[in-house]
């Protein structure tokens, strides 16, 4: 599994008052931080950025690339801006990854991009009119991206299908349909299609403690739907390993010892899986 | 072979509600979907409260107004004339006049009205607010002391005041709704908080918040229906209690029940169209799942309880 370290994000406050400053402190830190716990490339996500993109992406990409011998994940709607990051990215750490086309027609050069100078798409299953509905509408969308690619000229071996994660506090249903889209994107090729998700949205808008649960166990139910990458906190996932044996054991219907841990487990579980409705509380119920 | 129906069975059931003291109501109780008595039990028929104010209905829409010209100048003579010429199961005063926009009623007046309306009928008494949250926690805090084992239903809690207001229903022995905005997750985790402060989740009646047909209608009519069949196929208690449609406020506001003949002609008879809409917009709730409704007009309730009869 690749982990594409998710915290350079223009989201977080340290990280848009360094990238306003053009402060390379925080910046690097962060990225050491992460390819030491284990993330295989580094997400750079700079946002819309409408003015002076292209000059922030490349400033982004060398920065980090100063510092950590890994591809970047060039995360902007920015098209201009994409491309200036591709051409200072050192290809050295490897190929970068262009976050992202979809199936929206204003998406499609994207794939010209990714053609032009050898990099690795994400093709978010979303089109111009709305959210999919369920595994099988992503599936479809995802069908139609893949033709695209080929006719942009991007290899399907290149390109990673992006499910989208939804909030599991809004769109509890999205959860399953996810897991069940990253099976299906598999079987649409040989070799199996590549995929990729933003991992901690599902846990977006609920409590700060719950956070870290529900993106570990979400995670290994991902893992075990065969998912390639996941834009996510590497410490997370290192963390998410060590209990993977133990989600087996709840889902072969063993009883853990830990009995908080059994509970966290199964609670977690049933929520994912829309066997109970999520609320904020559900741990404690 | 003959043609035998398939059956649903379900593991969970709703929380049957009583209220009042002399004449109880009772709601709830049913393991099955709506109207589906061939399947398992439905002990009891949706309960629809007459709701009336505190203060006179001036900004009800001329339709209802009208039904209770001579008597809606007083709470009293307007709870009576619902229950002994309408025939009300119940009656829902709405404590509008609190509202600090309004009247700004004390918590005193409403005490006083409360009694005075308590004492002049037989029927259950629900007791809502006015939909003011700092308000409605002195306010109906105050009441549910003065309603002490009447057996009410106070409302409305909501996530920001929940607290008072669930800790005097507990108290005093009153049923509580608990009101969260057309969202089916925070409508569960409401109903955790509450029962979280030992308020017993039997006593809770699930406000999902309504809507009006043609004004959003279906999110309420979705967000009911998922919390009866979380309710009933993954038995989740905390949305087992019964859910209240709050039908009269949101119909006769709409330009629906308001718009004139004169200017819209093409849209039929001014009264038959409100009386149309309350009906169409509660039964609709019905179906989804809805066990106790707030009505305003005497045509449409009985419209109601028509459909009701036809389909239980």
């Amino acid at each position: 599994m690749l982990i594409i370290g998710e915290k350079l994000s223009i989201i977080a406050k340290r990280v848009r008052e360094a990238m306003m400053k053009k402060d390379k402190g925080p910046i690097q830190e962060i990225a050491v931080r992460q390819w030491k716990e284990g993330s295989g490339m580094i997400d750079a996500n700079i946002g819309p950025a409408e003015d002076g993109g292209e000059e922030l992406m490349q400033w982004m990409v060398t920065t980090i690339q100063e510092v950590v011998p890994l591809p970047i994940c060039l995360d902007t709607t920015n098209f201009k801006a994409i491309e200036a990051g591709l051409k200072v990215h050192n290809n050295e750490w490897g190929r970068p990854l262009i976050n992202s086309t979809s199936n929206d027609p204003e998406r499609f050069p994207i794939l010209e991009l990714g053609a032009k100078y050898n990099s690795q798409v994400i093709g978010l299953t979303v089109g111009k009119g709305g959210l999919p509905a369920d595994a099988e509408e992503r599936a479809g969308i995802a069908a139609e991206i893949m033709a695209r690619a080929m006719e942009y000229g991007v290899s399907l071996e290149d390109l990673f299908l992006d499910p989208l994660v939804l909030q599991i506090a809004t769109s509890q249903d999205h959860a399953r349909h996810v897991i069940k889209a990253i099976s299906m994107f598999q079987e649409m090729n040989d070799p199996p299609m590549k995929t990729v998700v933003g991992l901690s949205n599902i846990s977006n808008g609920c409590p700060k403690t719950l956070r870290p649960i529900l993106n570990k166990y979400y995670f290994i139910l991902l893992a075990d739907a065969g998912l390639t990458a996941a834009i996510a906190d590497a410490h997370e996932m290192a963390e998410a390993l060590n209990d993977k044996a133990l989600v087996a054991d709840v889902l072969a219907g063993k009883q853990l010892s830990d009995t908080n841990k059994m509970s966290e487990i199964s609670k977690t579980l049933d929520v994912i899986m829309g066997r109970t409705l999520y609320a904020h509380s559900y741990l404690e119920m | 072979m003959a043609f035998v129906a398939p059956k649903e069975t379900y593991p969970g059931k709703v929380f049957q509600v009583g209220i009042g003291t002399d004449k109880q109501a009772v709601f709830g109780g049913e393991n099955v979907l709506t109207f589906h008595s061939f399947e398992g039990n439905v002990p009891n028929r949706a309960l629809v409260a007459y709701e009336i104010q505190d203060i006179p209905p001036d900004d009800w829409s001329e339709t209802v107004r009208k039904v209770y010209e001579g008597v809606s100048g007083d709470p009293v003579t307007w709870a009576k004339y619902c229950q002994d010429t309408l025939k009300a199961r119940a009656i829902a005063l709405r404590l509008l006049g609190t509202h600090p926009d309004r009247e700004n009623r004390s918590a005193e007046d409403a005490i006083k009205t409360v009694k005075d309306v308590l004492s002049a009928i037989q029927v259950p008494l629900i007791v809502l607010g006015s939909n003011h949250v700092e308000k409605d926690s002195s306010v109906l805090v105050a009441v549910s002391e003065a309603a002490k084992d009447k057996n009410c239903i106070i409302g409305k809690a909501q996530e920001a005041n929940y607290k008072t207001i669930a800790a005097a229903a507990m108290a005093n022995n009153h049923k509580l709704i608990a009101m969260s905005e057309l969202d089916i997750n925070l409508s569960k985790q409401l109903n955790i908080l509450v029962t979280q402060m030992g308020f017993d989740k039997e006593r809770l009646i699930t406000d999902p918040m309504c809507s009006a047909l043609g004004y959003g209608l279906e999110y309420t009519y979705s967000v009911m229906e998922r919390i009866r069949l979380a309710a009933l196929t993954q038995n989740d208690t905390t949305m087992q209690p019964p859910m209240l449609g709050d039908v009269g406020m949101y119909v006769w506001k709409v330009k629906e029940t308001q718009a004139s003949e004169a200017d819209l002609p093409h849209w039929g008879t001014l009264e038959e169209r409100g009386i149309a809409w309350e009906t169409v917009t509660a039964g609709a709730l019905i179906m989804a799942g809805a066990e106790l409704l707030i009505m305003r007009h005497p045509k449409a309730v009985e419209a109601v309880e028509k459909f009701v009869d036809e389909l239980m």
